[in-house]
């Protein structure tokens, strides 16, 4: 199947010439990694500039070459082997195996899969997050208030998490998880529902959107406020009848089941996208608007699917970090997350199963830059930058193209991700 | 003396096509050359080497008998080739002054020298009869002037071999006339011209040699004195053209579209279709003959549901349809071929078997329920594409890659392929070659022979002679004639064009001749 290579700007073709397939494939698979790797060599670089004993050791280089190489391989492969011992732990969970297989028991394997689950873990709200802004982008949209969407998701499925008792957790859950949904659609369904009839531009008021939703949860959330507790600015903990439940019990491992509603969902949206009759007017309407209303597509309606659709799955995003993870609500819950999304939608080139690759990339740079900073007192500024840069290459192709000497096939087109804009 | 430009052996190859293959072109001083071809001949490929934005994989150009290189279009410039693009390069907020000097500006010191511009241009407008002021602004200037600014332009460089590139694509006929004669001009004065045109009247009519070209190679040169429309046309694809549709005399029907006291606004809120009434009927073609922009781009709009209709009433087939949506109307047997095909007709990005569906994609079998059925999309634009004959690599390919003709016939094909009582076909050639105008017409002929009703609406006067049985003569959104198209001249019609009266147009121009046929290019 194509799916897994086509991009955003290029649909699904089935029976492509060789020619365009191997343009695509390229730019789909080739340049997000060779961006990627450019990013983690120019943090190098500044890891290594900002290492005080590193610079000293090559101002004085005559003094004692190979120690000035060995201190900047050592400062490096330090910052770099915590990331990833952190993230992925892929030694660790070698020497886990075989304990177990000496019959030491599966207690250090549990332990060793501990990173690895916490990356997984916190690419889950990313994968939604994403999968939200790659979604509406098919539709022509730009939905940059996916932070908001999240926010109020989290509010409404908290909300049902602590104030429904008595429930059993089979009537329980199934609420909690809807009311994060529905909360995230009506919130973007009211900027599809402005750009529709107002004619608004969608990037205005999901931003204002944005706004109102932080304002009024930091009224709600405050100490004593409608949703809070009395002594501190937090909502009262989600009844565990409707937990999404965590499925290991090993200290420390939060891996849960919304990881494979995540995946479920990487699959939904790609159906809808690309198999469903919906989806077929979807991407009409986000390639080009005015064919779509020549073709008897209602345009309008649609504006406001695409947005309901795109903020349910920010709003699942806000759902399934408060029911499995957080299991409360505070201020400041999503921490720029929705805004990350935007990046995850580019560099996962609006394909869902890109958009999962991304959000899997995101989630260990991030947990692994945890690590990073307590073993190797490396900044977690640092992998932000790493993340902006691997950003900045995949806008920029042209840089990728320069670098590595790249030819330019006359078939290759540029990326189109701001379609929203001015239409 | 050598001629003032030579193209020798000039070969360009990109990925899967040699669009220039050895081609020798010869430019003499003063002679206005054609170069003649079908969209995707390699004609613009060629201009852009000369012009200096490819570079050639083999061949050389000579300039006055000299080797040049040409690395740019300053380079270009430089050496005395001035190029017209058929999109033209002007900034609209700026004035005619402003835009001619841009890039090459007059200064006293840090100031803009306007005046010494101004009567530049105003000295090269007396020298070459291309009145325009410099003051104007380009957003107030018509299409026409706005051509002569870009030839301004070009000659404010002191260029002296001018290139067109299809010139004419945008002009209305009065406009065409007006250019001719001030090519003309420059000619005299000894300024060298090529032509890029598919048109082959335009042509006989202005140049003084014309060489053909074909998938990229030079298939003919002749000084056009000798040369005949059938002859060219043969040589440009490649096989014998029918240049008159053949067709029986229509017999009409019960009536399928009316509409009555139809009122509809532009988009600035103007009356641009004033209280117009129609009827067509099932195995008819009515055209709508109209100097460009009076009306009919509202008309047609209004009666597909994609302009609200102010006042009157629309009927298809016995059913009201005023202000109903585009759905709605396809619905009931509604076929329409857009006025333009890239902004409304198509989707670019998509694959052709997509663009084959994109009115019916909702319906079996293209959709179970809600599930698209990609076998079936994909069987029937195999079938499609042969029976239209669309040249594509694969139904796979987006349709962005496809040439003009193509493009069209994709949405021919979409829209003549199903079972339809109306087709209203704005412009439907437009753009397009000989062999594809040719396979047009004759499908707008065969779907009118089913028994369709078929509204033609269309700017070039050929088209509607040669395929209307009946004419409808619009003028600033009023309907000032309907007639039975064996009983008028073109020029009479010509006439109604341009605001005559039916009665003015029958007594001041010539009668039809009978069996008059005319040529469509």
């Amino acid at each position: 199947m194509s799916e897994a290579t086509s991009s955003a700007t290029l649909p699904e073709t089935k029976g492509a010439p060789p020619e365009v397939k191997s343009t695509r494939l390229r730019t789909a698979i080739l340049y997000p990694i060779l961006a990627v790797f450019t990013a983690l060599v120019i943090g190098a670089i500044l890891i290594l500039v900002t290492d005080k004993a590193v610079v000293n050791a090559w101002l004085n280089f005559f003094d004692d070459p190979m120690g000035t190489l060995r201190l900047t391989a050592q400062t490096v492969g330090k910052a770099y082997g915590a990331m990833f011992e952190g993230s992925l732990n892929i030694g660790g969970i070698i020497r886990g195996i075989g304990a177990a297989l000496r019959g030491e028991g599966t207690r250090q394997l549990a332990i060793a899969l501990v990173p690895i689950s916490e990356s997984l873990t916190q690419a889950v709200p990313y994968i939604f997050a994403g999968l939200a802004v790659a979604f509406a982008f098919q539709g022509g949209l730009f939905n940059i208030g996916g932070e908001g969407q999240m926010l109020v998701g989290a509010l409404c499925s908290v909300y049902i998490g602590f104030k429904l008792t008595g429930l059993p957790w089979f009537v329980h859950l199934p609420l909690a998880m809807m009311a994060g949904m529905a909360g995230g659609a009506i919130w973007a369904g009211i900027v599809g529902a402005l750009k529709a009839y107002t004619g608004a531009h969608e990037v205005i008021n999901s931003i204002m959107m944005n706004w109102i939703a932080i304002i009024l949860s930091s009224w709600l959330l405050k100490v004593g406020g409608p949703m809070a507790r009395p002594d501190v600015p937090v909502t009262p903990p989600v009844l565990p009848t409707a937990w999404i439940p965590r499925l290991f019990d090993t200290p420390g491992n939060r891996f849960h089941a919304g990881f494979f509603l995540a995946l479920f969902a990487v699959w939904l949206v790609w159906w809808l996208l690309y198999k469903s009759t919906l989806g077929f007017q979807i991407r009409m309407v986000g390639a080009n608007a005015k064919a779509a209303r020549y073709s008897g597509v209602n345009v309008k309606r649609l504006w406001i699917i695409i947005m309901a659709i795109s903020g349910s799955l920010a709003g699942t995003a806000g759902m399934v970090q408060t029911l499995a993870v957080d299991r409360w609500v505070g201020v400041g819950f999503s921490a720029g997350m929705g805004f990350d999304a935007i990046a995850l939608a580019l560099l996962g080139r609006n394909h869902p199963v890109g958009v999962l690759l991304a959000a899997l990339l995101f989630g260990t740079l991030k947990n692994g830059a945890t690590r990073m900073q307590s073993v190797a007192q490396i900044p977690v500024d640092i992998i932000t930058i790493v993340i902006a840069l691997v950003i900045v290459f995949i806008a920029a192709p042209e840089i990728i193209r320069a670098l590595y000497r790249l030819p330019k096939t006359s078939a290759e087109e540029g990326p189109v991700f701001t379609k929203g804009w001015g239409s | 003396m050598a001629p003032v430009l030579e193209l020798r052996n000039i070969t360009k190859q990109f990925p899967g096509v040699l669009a220039n293959d050895h081609i020798n072109l010869t430019l003499e001083q003063g002679e206005i050359h054609a170069l003649l071809g079908e969209n995707g001949a390699g004609k613009s490929t060629l201009m852009n080497i000369l012009y200096g934005l490819y570079s050639p994989d083999e061949g050389e150009i000579l300039i006055r008998g000299q080797v040049t290189k040409i690395t740019g279009p300053t380079d270009a410039i430089r050496q005395g080739i001035g190029m017209v693009h058929q999109h033209f390069m002007l900034v609209p907020v700026l004035t005619v002054a402003e835009n001619v000097m841009l890039g090459e500006e007059s200064t006293r010191g840090l100031v803009l020298d306007r005046k010494k511009v101004a009567s530049k241009i105003r000295d090269l407008s007396q020298r070459h009869g291309l009145e325009v002021d410099p003051g104007i602004k380009i957003e107030n200037l018509s299409v026409g002037v706005r051509q002569r600014v870009e030839i301004i332009k070009v000659l404010y460089r002191s260029a002296n071999i001018l290139i067109l590139d299809e010139p004419t694509a945008v002009l209305t006929p009065q406009e065409a006339d007006d250019l001719f004669g001030i090519l003309r001009s420059l000619r005299d004065q000894g300024v060298s011209i090529i032509f890029i045109s598919h048109k082959l009247r335009e042509v006989l009519d202005l140049a003084d040699r014309v060489t053909v070209i074909r998938r990229g190679r030079v298939v003919g040169e002749m000084q056009t004195a000798g040369a005949s429309q059938a002859m060219l046309a043969e040589m440009m694809v490649g096989r014998e053209v029918a240049l008159t549709v053949d067709k029986e005399t229509a017999s009409a029907g019960e009536t399928v579209l009316s509409f009555e006291n139809l009122k509809v606004l532009d988009n600035r809120l103007h009356v641009a279709v004033d209280s117009a009434s129609l009827e067509v009927r099932a195995g008819e073609i009515l055209g709508v003959a109209g100097v460009q922009g009076n009306g009919q781009t509202e008309l047609v709009e209004a009666l597909t549901g994609l302009r609200p209709v102010q006042d009157g009433k629309v009927f298809i087939a016995g059913q009201e349809v005023t202000n109903a949506s585009p759905r709605k109307i396809t619905e009931c047997g509604v076929s329409h071929i857009p006025e333009d095909r890239q902004e409304d007709g198509l989707v670019l990005s998509f694959p052709v078997y997509d663009n084959l569906i994109i009115n019916t994609y909702y319906r079996p079998p293209f959709a179970k329920g809600m599930v698209v059925n990609e076998q079936a999309i994909v069987g029937q634009a195999d079938g499609l594409i042969e029976k239209f004959d669309i040249r594509t690599p694969s139904a796979a390919v987006p349709v962005s890659n496809l040439s003009g003709g193509n493009q069209q016939k994709v949405i021919v094909a979409r829209e003549l392929n199903r079972p339809i009582k109306l087709l209203i076909a704005n412009q439907p050639t437009r753009g397009l070659d000989v062999g594809s105008i040719e396979f047009i017409h004759q499908q707008l002929v065969h779907k009118r022979d089913d028994g369709a009703a078929v509204l033609l609406v269309s700017a070039e006067l050929d088209e509607i002679m040669g395929l209307a049985d009946r004419i409808a003569v619009i003028f600033k959104g009023k309907f000032t004639a309907v007639v039975d198209a064996d009983d008028v001249s073109k020029e009479q019609v010509g006439l109604m064009m341009a605001g005559n009266s039916l009665e003015e147009a029958l007594a001041n121009a010539p009668k039809r001749t009978s069996k008059e046929r005319a040529i469509v290019t």
